[in-house]
């Protein structure tokens, strides 16, 4: 336990800045996806985007022993966006389709051509541009849901290309070779460029050298512009957060030049000529330039990336596994200290995810769940916090591993989600009311969360029963009345969860109930445990019945918190990942087969046997 | 003494325990099935209904019968008030289940109510227009002016093949063709086009066929009619009436989708497809149009400004928001109200929400009068899902903290 604590406050300690002040770079304020972010949240949104994980790997050939170079994101991003001549070499694009490594002629995996056959850089990428936008313009024409494993992936590269894209675009021309001497240069040029832009269209006389350079400035920083990369340039007077190929345009219309244009031109050109105390130096002064007037966005930037660096999520995930195995592990010993441990384990993990919680609602200055990320985080927490009470109470380890295995599962699943982006994103209008967020959802959640802790409990119910010989009758007993109670609670959250639901729809639309899919997958969840509550007490199921009805509750709640999503009909639908698709069939299959197992006759079972028979 | 089996069935637990998994089979069948029949014909297929017959999943048909939700509903309603009437105790261990059945029951009641009163229409204005009026969603009328006096028939009298004589009318209405989604083309010249539906009024320059039924939940059907006009001296002649030309909304989008050719020529399209039909009949003139079936008010909204606003460097919406002036002559009130997503107007029996925006940035590049289009629902049962859902929950809390003292306690004694 102190262990586990040691390390996860080891982790929260910055990692200090050498050479060029990236960490501090990260900390810098700027616009993207409608609200204020961290340059570090953008770099980490965005490598997961194009490689699946927060941090860049430079040498991806070599094994983990070999020691691998392994880079933050906030320095990628400084050199993606300030320096490609560097940031091009890296193997940043992850491609697991054979048949698109194929298409652009990547090399297969080698490690003594530094090569692993997964990762890949622009440079490797870029000759084959060509060829990936013919099939790219072909796929378009395809409808998504009709689309094979090959053509998502290249619709999903398209995608990565267009985030690199932006990136390069941010805060230079990608092309630019010299950008700061660029900048003064078409500064310089401005008077002269308008003078001739302007003769040539009255037809008369005019510089055509000064025309040609001014022409092609401008079309660069439109071709800036238009790829609508994050807004970098701070508010300053009238105007606001901007991008950098819209400000540079907006110079030869008499809108002078930021001081943040040419600050962000001085860390270009410093990183560019490797001089690491220019670019501290360059970014000490942008970022007093930005304290008088955006002291609220430098604080919020700063405390995302301590948000950021503490990961408190994948630190719990990494605490509930071990406190599930100590759990386990303590039905068979039957050993008090390793239940005990599990049980502080578990409280240390809550704590952490707890304080991850609260933090994200406090950055995003939201209710805990406002879209599938976090209410998986929250049914994960909703699960752990059933589970300890559970615990607290009947001191059997069983609750001990729900908990620690509902908050692995749940907070794997989030991880997996947050690759999709930026996991704060903004909410649409109809969403950005905190009063039903915070009632409506978080009610509904809570239904999800204690559905899970029931099928839980009968899985083990099932798992301890049919294979091993250590579940008395009594332990069964307590598990039926576990989930006799949990189905009690699920059943009360989740009706008024969806009742509020309508109560919203009938705020916002009129319309109290609309058989929207995602409103009947959370009827449904109330139906089942009506059902599952009302067979028991007319005796038509028993012990048995109840844990298997239990399982099944599992199934149906994977359906309505996922399934429906999958239908690509009605309000609630976000799109639906293939990956996702074959996850959430595997997990129907696995509960079906548990189910099959609860229904085998008990002289099967490992543990009642005796009691059975001597009955 | 015969009653017996009969209450015995009505009140039993295994009754509610069947209707409950019947209607998991169904909420579920009828959820899958929208993805093939839309959310609308989902819902008439399944859920308004008595018995299903077939249905549709994942593209396949399945033989089956299901009972329908109204079937559902009612059963379930009838075991929850012969369960309530019979099975009634009075003391602190039932109180809560009582309670939270007996909200069950307000809330089908309601749900019943709410499905036989409630109508849901829309208020479409640019800014700068009033109305006094709404534009029903589903239902549509075929409406005949002359001088000051108009007559309207509902679309659903309209039957192919039918012939309707109507007393303020001098002529006969054969319906010849009546669709309840349709299409429209502009008959461009010069192209290879079919021979016109018929010689007379807007069919010379459109094209109009029967489509199939829309089945996403924010699209509607536009439905056609082709017409002929018989007084006893003879036809006046085939016509057609269609709802993309007697609604303003529908006009707009027909409008935008030629904008590629070019505004004027789009605008001139438009102003085609609007122009008035007219019949002589009786020595009186008569103007006639298809379009949505109308809700009057004693009191009118003034659409005063429509904004929308995109979070910063993103298109994702932030708020749509119509302040309108409301004028209600017989109380004397003119003052401006706010509608805005999450925040409806409820004034004299009918609620106002916000729904669809033109306005914002797009609108303003194009050229656009900015427009809202308000939803407009009167539901007398409004309240009961609040009255039914404060009830339940109140009584599983009641129930459930009732349970769980006497757990603690029996814990702790232990």
């Amino acid at each position: 336990m102190l262990v586990m604590a040691l390390w996860f406050f080891g982790n929260l300690q910055t990692p200090k800045d050498k050479d060029f002040a990236y960490a501090e770079f990260g900390r810098l304020p700027l616009t993207a996806n409608g609200r204020i972010v961290p340059l570090d949240s953008l770099a980490r949104n965005s490598l997961l985007e194009i490689r699946e994980k927060q941090t860049l790997n430079t040498e991806p050939w070599k094994a983990w022993n070999e020691h691998p170079k392994i880079i933050p994101a906030a320095e990628w991003l400084a050199n993606v966006m300030m320096n490609p001549a560097v940031a091009d070499e890296w193997p940043v694009f992850r491609i697991d389709n054979p048949d698109l490594i194929s298409l652009l002629k990547l090399p297969d995996k080698d490690a003594a051509k530094h090569a692993d056959g997964k990762h890949f850089s622009w440079n490797q990428i870029q000759p084959a541009l060509e060829t990936f936008d013919k099939e790219n313009k072909r796929i378009q024409g395809v409808e998504a849901a009709n689309r094979t494993a090959y053509e998502n992936a290249i619709a999903k590269m398209e995608q990565r290309l267009t985030r690199y894209a932006q990136l390069k675009n941010a805060v230079q021309p990608a092309d630019a070779q010299d950008w700061p001497a660029e900048l003064a240069a078409y500064e310089k040029l401005i008077p002269d460029g308008v003078a001739a832009v302007k003769a040539q269209q009255a037809g008369q006389k005019y510089d055509q050298n000064n025309f040609n350079i001014f022409v092609a400035y401008i079309e660069r920083f439109q071709f800036m512009a238009n790829l609508q990369p994050p807004l970098i340039l701070p508010p300053n007077g009238p105007r606001e957060w901007r991008r950098m190929g819209d400000a540079l345009l907006e110079v030869p219309r008499g809108t002078p030049v930021d001081d943040a244009i040419r600050d962000y031109a001085r860390m270009a050109g410093a990183i560019a000529a490797n001089q690491p105390d220019e670019f501290n130096a360059a970014l000490k002064d942008y970022r007093a330039t930005l304290v008088p007037s955006q002291a609220k966005a430098l604080a919020k930037a700063q405390a995302e990336v301590f948000f950021n660096q503490m990961e408190p999520f994948y630190n719990a995930m990494v605490i509930y596994v071990l406190a599930g195995l100590l759990a386990v592990f303590s039905w068979f010993n039957l050993s008090e200290t390793l239940r005990r441990c599990s049980f502080w384990l578990i409280g240390l993990a809550f704590v952490i995810h707890t304080t991850g919680l609260v933090y994200r609602m406090v950055l995003e200055g939201r209710p805990p769940v406002t879209n599938l990320y976090s209410s998986a985080i929250f049914i994960g927490w909703g699960a752990v916090l059933l589970g300890l009470i559970l615990e607290k109470f009947y001191r059997n380890g069983i609750g001990a591993v729900v908990a620690s295995g509902i908050g692995f599962i749940t907070l794997i699943i989030a991880h997996h989600l947050a690759l999709e982006g930026d996991t704060m994103e903004m909410m649409r209008a109809v969403l950005d009311t905190n009063f039903w967020l915070a009632t409506h959802v978080v009610a509904v959640t809570v239904g999800y969360a204690s559905t899970y802790v029931a099928g839980f409990l009968g899985l083990i119910y099932i798992l301890r029963g049919v294979f091993t010989k250590t579940l008395d009758a009594a332990t069964g007993k307590a598990l039926a009345r576990m989930i006799y109670g949990i189905v009690c609670f699920a059943t009360l959250f989740s009706f008024v969860g969806t009742v509020l639901g309508g109560i919203w729809a009938d705020q916002s639309w009129g319309r109290f109930w609309g058989w929207d899919p995602k409103e009947n997958g959370a009827l449904i969840i109330v139906l089942w445990n009506a059902l599952i509550l009302h067979l028991r007490w007319g005796g038509i199921i028993r012990e048995r019945g109840l844990v298997n009805c239990a399982i099944f509750g599992n199934i149906v709640t994977a359906w309505s918190w996922f399934g429906v999503n999958m239908l690509g009909i009605g309000l609630h639908s976000y799109g639906f990942t293939e990956a996702a698709f074959k996850w959430l069939m595997l997990f129907v299959v696995s509960q079906l087969a548990f189910i099959a197992f609860g229904l085998l006759p008990p002289r099967l079972w490992k543990s009642f046997n005796r009691s059975a028979t001597r009955a | 003494m015969r009653i017996k089996p009969i209450v015995d069935f009505f009140t039993s637990l295994k009754l509610t325990a069947t209707l409950l998994a019947f209607a998991i089979v169904l909420v579920f069948v009828g959820t899958l099935a929208q993805a093939d029949e839309g959310l609308y014909g989902a819902q008439a297929h399944y859920f308004k209904q008595w018995l299903v017959i077939g249905a549709h999943v994942f593209g396949h048909k399945i033989p089956l019968i299901l009972p329908g939700g109204y079937l559902l509903g009612t059963l379930l309603l009838v075991n929850l008030v012969a369960t309530h009437v019979y099975r009634f105790e009075f003391g602190m261990k039932k109180l809560g289940i009582q309670l939270a059945h007996a909200g069950i029951i307000v809330l089908l009641v309601g749900q019943l109510a709410t499905d036989m009163l409630a109508r849901e229409m829309q208020m479409h204005f640019a800014e700068g227009e009033t109305r006094n009026y709404s534009d029903s969603d589903t239902q549509y009328e075929l409406n005949f002016v002359s001088g000051d006096t108009g007559t309207a028939i509902s679309y659903k009298l309209l039957k192919a093949g039918d012939a309707l004589r109507i007393d303020s009318l001098p002529f006969t209405i054969v319906v010849k063709a009546a669709w309840k989604n349709s299409d429209v083309n502009f008959r461009a010249p010069m192209m290879q086009n079919s021979p016109p539906l018929t010689t007379n009024g807007i069919a010379v320059n459109f094209d109009f066929k029967p489509a199939e039924d829309v089945k996403a939940m924010d699209q509607r059907n536009v439905p056609t009619a082709v017409l002929e006009f018989t007084t006893a001296a003879g036809s006046l002649g085939t016509w057609v009436a269609s709802d993309w030309a007697g609604d303003a909304s529908l006009v707009e989008s027909v409008r935008n989708s030629y904008a590629p050719m070019g505004m004027a020529m789009a605008q001139k399209i438009a102003t085609q497809l609007v122009a008035p039909q007219t019949i002589e009949a009786d020595g009186k003139k008569f103007t006639f149009m298809l379009r949505p079936a109308r809700v009057r008010y004693p009191f009118s909204l003034t659409l005063l400004k429509a904004s929308h606003t995109v979070y910063p460097g993103t298109d994702i919406p932030k708020d749509f928001r119509s302040r309108v002036l409301l004028n209600n002559p017989q109380s004397g009130e003119k003052r401006e109200v706010e509608i805005s997503m999450n925040h409806p107007l409820r004034y004299g029996g009918y609620t106002y929400y916000q729904y669809q925006m033109d306005a914002g940035q797009s609108a303003q590049m194009a050229g656009r009068v900015p427009t809202s289009v308000l939803q407009v629902v009167r539901n007398p049962s409004w309240l009961t899902p609040y009255i039914g859902c404060g009830m339940v929950g109140l009584g599983l809390i009641i129930q459930f903290m009732y349970h769980l003292t006497g757990f603690v306690s029996k814990r702790k004694t232990k």
